[in-house]
């Protein structure tokens, strides 16, 4: 292996790694709230990338069908709910939250499309409309059964993945699509030495959205409240903070992430409706490396994991994503050592 | 009616209709009885794997994969008969299954349902990558099983050797969780430290448990090789896994018959939703994957128990098993220990040491405990009794010191070998099986005293142990006096109650020692009478016991010797009148300074 080559694959890891940081941050922003290993988060990445190819190409991206779909069934639930405690003061708020909130980016995508929008706004458009997805699933999937133990609730997850992919096939097609480059600059630093402006442009935001995140925690009482639940649910909810209102936040967090994501890597990689599964896997060794806890250690795995993959995809193509996911095995193993896990009786799944 | 001849006559009846099956149905649902047959087998795994025992696997459709290929990779490279295929197939993926479990299975909480996610995809990629395995294609043109002349070319040709299977492993696992290995299995989800306490090991539990799972997939992965007679990635990988799961969380996870009824439900789903959706819509054939997971979540929403689970609440509720079932009372007792000369030294802790960073936890402590009495380890709150405790039973190694204990030096071993050597333990914290019964809670204690392991419980071949056992734990709850309550279920017992059964537990190991935490803790006063009588009676029968107790009108009416611990160090060792008088206990205690304070608590105002 040659010096340019070695180069041209760091480069690439480290834009992999990029985007393996952002989708780190929103599971361990879900799982540390929630408990919850949100397997579908990559399904979501893609359904904006294909949400953004859909604009691109003069459609009305069919996620829009999905959003309102969703919209509606948790109306249903969340006005089922107020009925049975008979505090039907409560629908109006209801339906504006869970029927209008959802409804706002379907209405700014199709005016978007329909006023042929400048390619900006349809990126914002496209991530817009991905976000109400988490949230959405989550109240209708997650929070009713949110005491569960985790490993329901990683079943759940799971199958929450399959639901979304089959809506995917249903909704977009088999046909994979690539978007138009979002940046088409690109910069010589040496002879045969060059970096793409969408690497820089993807690591440039995975830098400034974790820098965000940061300030946020830190900060802001929002951010205190989801990491006091992440810390302790009980003593959250003693204080004052609703965990499901945290929770709902920390998915509307993760589906922006997401949708991000998708706009990120649409110019790369040809996105299909199932694309999604093995890039939110790969998250999940880098945020595994982090104890599914830790946002920094969560950065370094997620940029190990991009560089070691790709190495490995100019080793061998095709069993690049066998040897990333062995990458797993040593990880969870130090992990396991690492962690001074207090012995719990586990929960019996069919109670 | 009662509930056993009900459960007997239902096993009896499904014999009889997969026996009729091939003759009164066609070829298509002959075929599709097939594939429940194998689908069957590989969620039976799952229900003793993840269902009893807590670890859940999302790549059991992997070793599937392994034995189909491994068989049909011998069978078309080297033209060899499928029957040695079945035992290069079982032996692979049980060399597979021990390589990834021992691997993975320390891993705790969600690492290791992660983990299984991890090589349930990277398995069937790889099948899909490797030349020899055909690449994406697979391997086609495997031979048909041949028994004799016959060739199982037909689906009602192979269907009898399939169902034959599933039934032999039913049975298998029917009698393997009967057993001894079985109740180490059923009590994983107890904890690690509950299966040391009986001198088992839950790591070696666990892999036992993971690779006889995987081997029900294999023997399924190699019916399903010759009777497609073609195998490609595909069925194998991460959303099969998940189907199988499925399977088990339909039909009940807890049951083994909710395996079949599983599988059954799932295929024939399946089977009618291919007929139907297509109508629905053009697209329909893809809403099957959306279908499948919305019935899959509503499941787990609604009926986590499954269909067997809610048949087997209905069954308990009206047909309970109201006759105790015959035993054999003439079984042979289990050898016993040889117990120590009384007054001899038993247990000897020297200089004791144990720091929790810069907290010094227990502080240079050093007693001994002769053989047939009781000792008490007191003191107040953070004194340091729990870690003393913890150290003497090994769940916790000291930072230095040493215990000798029946002339062998325990410090550092592990708690298992600890618990072997005759030290049993209760927990401050019962640590129960609530879905077990009492006689099977108190067997498990009597772990370390029998051999038999997964194959010979499994085939029947440990049934003079198993009597012997069962013998035994009958006689201990005798002793503590739940003899009549056998077949109750532990969970239903109040807490004074189960604390006893702990007790018959620890004694059910015939130890030497016995170590208890906190007996009378949330204790009414007669329950506390009664163990302090029970205590007595094990003591004047020769058992040694050390009671670490907050108690104080407990202990001071039981105990022959007393050690107070106070801010990790020992203040005071003594029989408890002149403990009770010692002015630097009541300090201890009370507070304040050291200053005379009636003997006799109950005397003062």
């Amino acid at each position: 292996m040659s010096w340019d080559i070695a180069f041209i694959l760091s480069t690439d890891g480290v834009a992999t790694g990029a985007i393996y940081l952002l989708a780190g941050i929103g599971l361990v922003l879900i799982f540390s709230v929630t408990r919850v290993v949100f397997v579908p988060f990559g399904d979501i990445a893609a359904f904006a990338a294909l949400s953004l190819a859909a604009f691109e190409t003069d459609r009305l991206p069919p996620t829009i069908g999905l959003v309102l779909t969703l919209a509606a069934l948790a109306l249903v639930a969340e006005i089922v709910g107020h009925v049975r405690k008979r505090c039907a003061a409560q629908i109006p708020k209801a339906i504006v939250a869970w029927g209008l909130l959802p409804a706002l980016p379907c209405a700014l995508a199709w005016a978007v499309l329909a006023a042929h929008g400048p390619g900006w706004l349809q990126v914002v458009a496209a991530i817009a409309l991905v976000v109400p997805i988490a949230p959405l699933l989550a109240r209708l999937t997650l929070q009713p059964i949110a005491d569960a133990s985790v490993l329901v609730l990683l079943i759940v997850s799971l199958a929450l993945h399959f639901l979304l992919s089959g809506l995917g096939l249903l909704f977009f097609g088999p046909e994979g699509s690539r978007t138009r480059p979002l940046v088409d600059a690109t910069w010589t630093i040496a002879d045969g030495y060059s970096i793409g402006g969408q690497t820089l442009l993807m690591v440039a935001s995975a830098l400034v959205l974790s820098g965000l995140f940061f300030l946020f925690f830190e900060h802001t009482v929002t951010g205190k409240a989801l990491r006091a639940t992440a810390v302790n649910r009980v003593g959250a909810r003693l204080v004052g903070i609703r965990p499901a209102r945290t929770a709902l936040l920390a998915y509307t967090g993760a589906s922006l992430l997401a949708g991000m994501i998708g706009v990120l890597i649409a110019p790369v990689t040809t996105m299909y409706y199932d694309s999604g599964f093995i890039l939110g896997l790969k998250a999940f060794i880098a945020a595994i490396i982090g104890g599914l806890v830790s946002y920094p250690l969560t950065a370094l795995g997620a940029l190990a994991v991009g560089v070691f993959e790709s190495f490995a995809s100019f080793w061998s193509g095709e069993m690049k994503d066998v040897l990333v996911f062995s990458l797993l095995i040593p990880v969870l193993l130090l992990r396991s050592w690492l962690a001074t896990h207090a012995d719990e009786e586990e929960e019996e799944i069919d109670e | 009616m009662n509930g056993r001849v009900l459960r007997r006559a239902g096993v009896a009846a499904a014999i009889v209709l997969v026996a009729l099956a091939p003759l009164v149905l066609g070829k298509f649902a002959v075929s599709l009885l097939n594939d429940i047959g194998i689908g069957a087998l590989v969620a039976l795994g799952l229900v003793l794997l993840t269902g009893i025992g807590g670890a859940t696997s999302f790549g059991q459709a992997a070793f599937v994969g392994v034995a189909a290929y491994a068989t049909a990779w011998l069978t078309t490279a080297h033209g060899v008969s499928p029957w040695l295929g079945l035992v290069f197939a079982l032996a692979l993926t049980g060399l597979a299954a021990l390589a990834i479990g021992v691997l993975t299975l320390r891993l705790g909480g969600h690492y290791l349902p992660l983990s299984t996610i991890a090589w349930g995809i990277s398995i069937p990629l790889l099948f899909g990558n490797l030349d020899a395995l055909g690449r994406h294609t697979g391997l086609s043109g495997i031979p048909p099983l041949q028994i004799g002349p016959w060739r199982l070319l037909e689906p009602r040709a192979i269907y009898y050797l399939i169902w034959a299977g599933v039934g032999g492993a039913c049975l298998f696992s029917r009698n393997l969780l009967h057993s001894r290995a079985g109740r180490a299995i059923r009590s994983l989800r107890g904890g690690a430290t509950l299966l040391a306490s009986v001198g088992a090991d839950a790591f070696g539990v666990r892999l036992a448990l993971f690779v006889t799972a995987a081997l029900l997939a294999g023997f399924a992965g190699w019916l399903y090789a010759h009777m497609n007679r073609f195998v490609s990635p595909s069925p194998f990988d991460v959303r099969a896994s998940i189907e199988y799961l499925l399977m088990v969380v339909a039909g009940g996870l807890g049951q083994i018959a909710g395996a079949i009824v599983g599988s059954g439900l799932v295929l024939l789903l399946k089977n009618s939703l291919q007929d139907v959706l297509p109508l629905l819509s053009q697209r329909g054939a893809r809403l099957e994957a959306v279908a499948f997971s919305i019935i899959f979540i509503l499941l787990l929403h609604h009926a986590r128990a499954g269909l067997t689970g809610f048949v087997a609440r209905w069954g308990r509720q009206r047909f309970a098993d109201r006759i105790e079932p015959a035993h054999d009372e003439a079984a042979e007792p289990l050898p016993r220990r040889p117990m120590p000369e009384r007054g001899s030294e038993l247990l000897t802790v020297v200089h004791a040491v144990k720091r929790f960073g810069g907290l010094v936890a227990v502080d240079d402590v050093s007693f001994d405990v002769r053989a047939g009495e009781i000792v008490g380890l007191i003191g107040p709150n953070g004194a340091g009794k729990s870690t003393m405790f913890n150290l003497l039973t090994g769940t916790l190694r000291m930072t230095s010191g040493q215990v000798r204990f029946a002339g062998h030096d325990i410090t550092g071993l592990a708690q298992r070998k600890i618990a072997r050597l005759g030290i049993a333990r209760t927990f401050q914290h019962v640590k129960l099986r609530p879905r077990m019964n009492l006689l099977d809670n108190v067997a498990l204690g009597a772990h370390a005293r029998g051999r038999a392991g997964v194959l010979r419980a499994g085939l029947r071949l440990e049934r003079r142990e198993e009597r012997q056992i069962a013998a035994e734990a009958r006689r201990q709850l005798e002793r503590i006096g739940l003899g009549g309550r056998a077949h109750e279920l532990a969970g239903s017992l109040p807490l004074g109650t189960q604390r006893i059964l702990e007790i018959g537990r620890a004694l059910a190991a015939d130890p030497v020692l016995l170590v208890l935490d906190e007996p009378a803790a949330g204790l009414r006063r007669a329950e506390k009478e009664a163990l302090a009588a029970m205590l007595r009676r094990l003591r004047s029968e020769g058992v040694t016991i050390l009671i670490v107790e907050h108690d104080m009108d407990f202990v001071m009416k039981l105990v022959d010797r007393l050690i107070v611990m106070d801010f990790g160090s020992k203040l005071v060792e003594g029989v408890p009148a002149a403990v009770r008088a010692d002015p630097r206990v009541q300090a201890a205690y009370l507070g304040g300074s050291p200053e005379p304070y009636p003997a006799n608590p109950e005397a003062a105002p």
